[in-house]
């Protein structure tokens, strides 16, 4: 802004704040289209939120999960219609690199991902290689049967059913313990 | 692909053209990369509901989508080098059979299962050695697309790999039939790490990579299956597949691009899918 001529008297500033805060978080909290528990801050795809109070815009930047993710307009289009709550104009731009990764969902994205029925990745998922270490090569070629806890009865006697589930991000297991079949978010 | 709702205010990805000047070569480069993973996640598709379980309806479908998500940036891309601004529905959808770059491999009918597990090992044995290598890519856009991938088609990879050892680790009829779809690909597979002019050129640009740099680091892979699969690696075949990065294609190519077009093409104006 150009010193001189800024019209906006100090009292005008808490509430312009106020707008670009609310706005933000309307848009953070946007809820992911196919595990509406989790919001898209939750699950780490949102880089970055500027918003622009003077001409009522934001600017939102966010990193796809998988490729080809065919939640990813239906997220756009949420984002589109949260600002416009707010009376903002949204516009969404898509960063690839660098790549998402499970890493970047929160902790309370993992609880809300248990407590709706989906093993969130850990840590201990990274053992497998399949993600992590794609271009080293390196990776052992037997059947893998890895520790992932069930999220109905915590036992981690589970075992795969399908690499690939409902969606690109899930597969398919089930609990040898409590017997029930549950969704892995695949570690990526 | 797109959706083209005009309701919605989307900025789409709209990385500029680097300020060096691309040759028409990286962009046909770009543009074949994208064509083989397009072509094979229609073809992939095709399995939907008619894999031997409802998993793999789902594994295959989702593959296909990986490849399509690949596909879609990769011609978004190809399209802003080579200066003609051509979107990737335009590129997908309005291109006539000799102007597509994909391998004969891709394009291939759906055999049986083994005939695609086969098929799939080998794409995804040399998807991973491109990408990983296209990871350092001299295009930023490139290499976010390579980095983004590299983690997928692992999955992919893993995935033939394990059957590969289900069925020809299996029964006798499991092996056998495992067998002859490993022989089958391998009259497929060189062209995929052919040097062309184009890929020649891409890589002396630094967008692109040699194929037959990535020829041993796949070969290895798949060699690596087969073995622990109790299967042979086939003699080198008489004749290998070739011409697909020229644009000459084989006859199932036409039929499949009937079928992936058709409905883009009897609606050239629409706006909304």
């Amino acid at each position: 802004l150009a010193s001189g001529s800024e019209p906006a008297s100090s009292s005008l500033l808490p509430a312009a704040a106020d707008i670009v805060i609310r706005v933000e978080a309307h848009i953070r909290a946007v809820p992911d289209p196919e595990i509406p528990v989790i919001s898209i801050d939750d699950l780490g795809i949102v880089r970055d939120v500027v918003v622009n109070s003077a001409d009522s815009s934001v600017w939102v930047t966010i990193t796809p999960t998988y490729s080809g993710c065919p939640a990813m307009r239906a997220i756009e289009r949420a984002i589109v219609d949260a600002a416009a709550r707010d009376g903002f104009a949204a516009y969404v731009d898509t960063r690839l690199s660098p790549a998402w990764t499970t890493d970047w969902i929160s902790e309370s994205g993992r609880n809300a991902l248990r407590e709706f029925g989906i093993a969130p990745p850990d840590a201990s998922a990274h053992m497998t290689g399949s993600g992590a270490h794609a271009a080293g090569g390196a990776v052992s070629l037997t059947l893998q049967r890895r520790s992932v806890a069930c999220p109905v009865c915590g036992s981690t006697d589970t075992e795969e059913l399908s690499r690939f589930g409902a969606t690109a991000c899930k597969a398919l297991r089930r609990c040898l313990t409590c017997r029930e079949p549950f969704e892995e978010f695949k570690p990526l | 692909m797109t959706d083209n709702d005009s309701a919605v205010a989307v900025a789409s990805s709209t990385a500029s053209v680097p300020a060096t000047v691309v040759s028409a070569e990286t962009a046909a480069y770009v543009l074949g990369l994208g064509d083989d993973a397009l072509i094979y996640a229609q073809r992939l598709g095709e399995w939907i509901s008619r894999a031997p379980q409802i998993e793999e309806d789902m594994a295959l479908g989702n593959i296909g989508l990986d490849l399509l998500g690949q596909a879609r940036a990769l011609l978004t891309r190809a399209g802003q080098l080579d200066g003609t601004g051509r979107d990737e529905d335009r590129l997908a959808y309005f291109r006539d059979e000799r102007e597509f770059r994909c391998v004969h491999l891709v394009q291939q009918p759906r055999g049986d299962f083994a005939h695609e597990m086969a098929r799939l090992l080998w794409f995804s044995s040399y998807q991973t050695e491109l990408y990983a290598a296209l990871a350092g890519s001299a295009d930023e856009i490139v290499a976010g697309v390579a980095r983004k991938a590299t983690k997928e088609v692992s999955y992919h990879r893993d995935h033939a790999r394990q059957w590969m050892l289900r069925l020809g680790d299996g029964t006798t009829q499991s092996h056998e039939r495992m067998q002859d779809a490993l022989n089958w690909v391998s009259g497929y597979t060189s062209e995929l790490f052919f040097d062309d002019r184009v890929s020649v050129a891409a890589a002396d640009s630094g967008i692109g990579v040699l194929p037959s740099r990535l020829l041993s680091g796949a070969t290895q892979f798949v060699q690596s299956v087969v073995a622990e699969a109790t299967l042979v690696m086939p003699d080198p075949p008489l004749q290998n597949a070739r011409g697909g990065r020229d644009g000459v294609h084989s006859q199932a190519m036409g039929y499949l691009l009937a079928e992936m077009q058709h409905i883009a093409r009897s609606h050239p104006d629409a706006t909304s899918w």
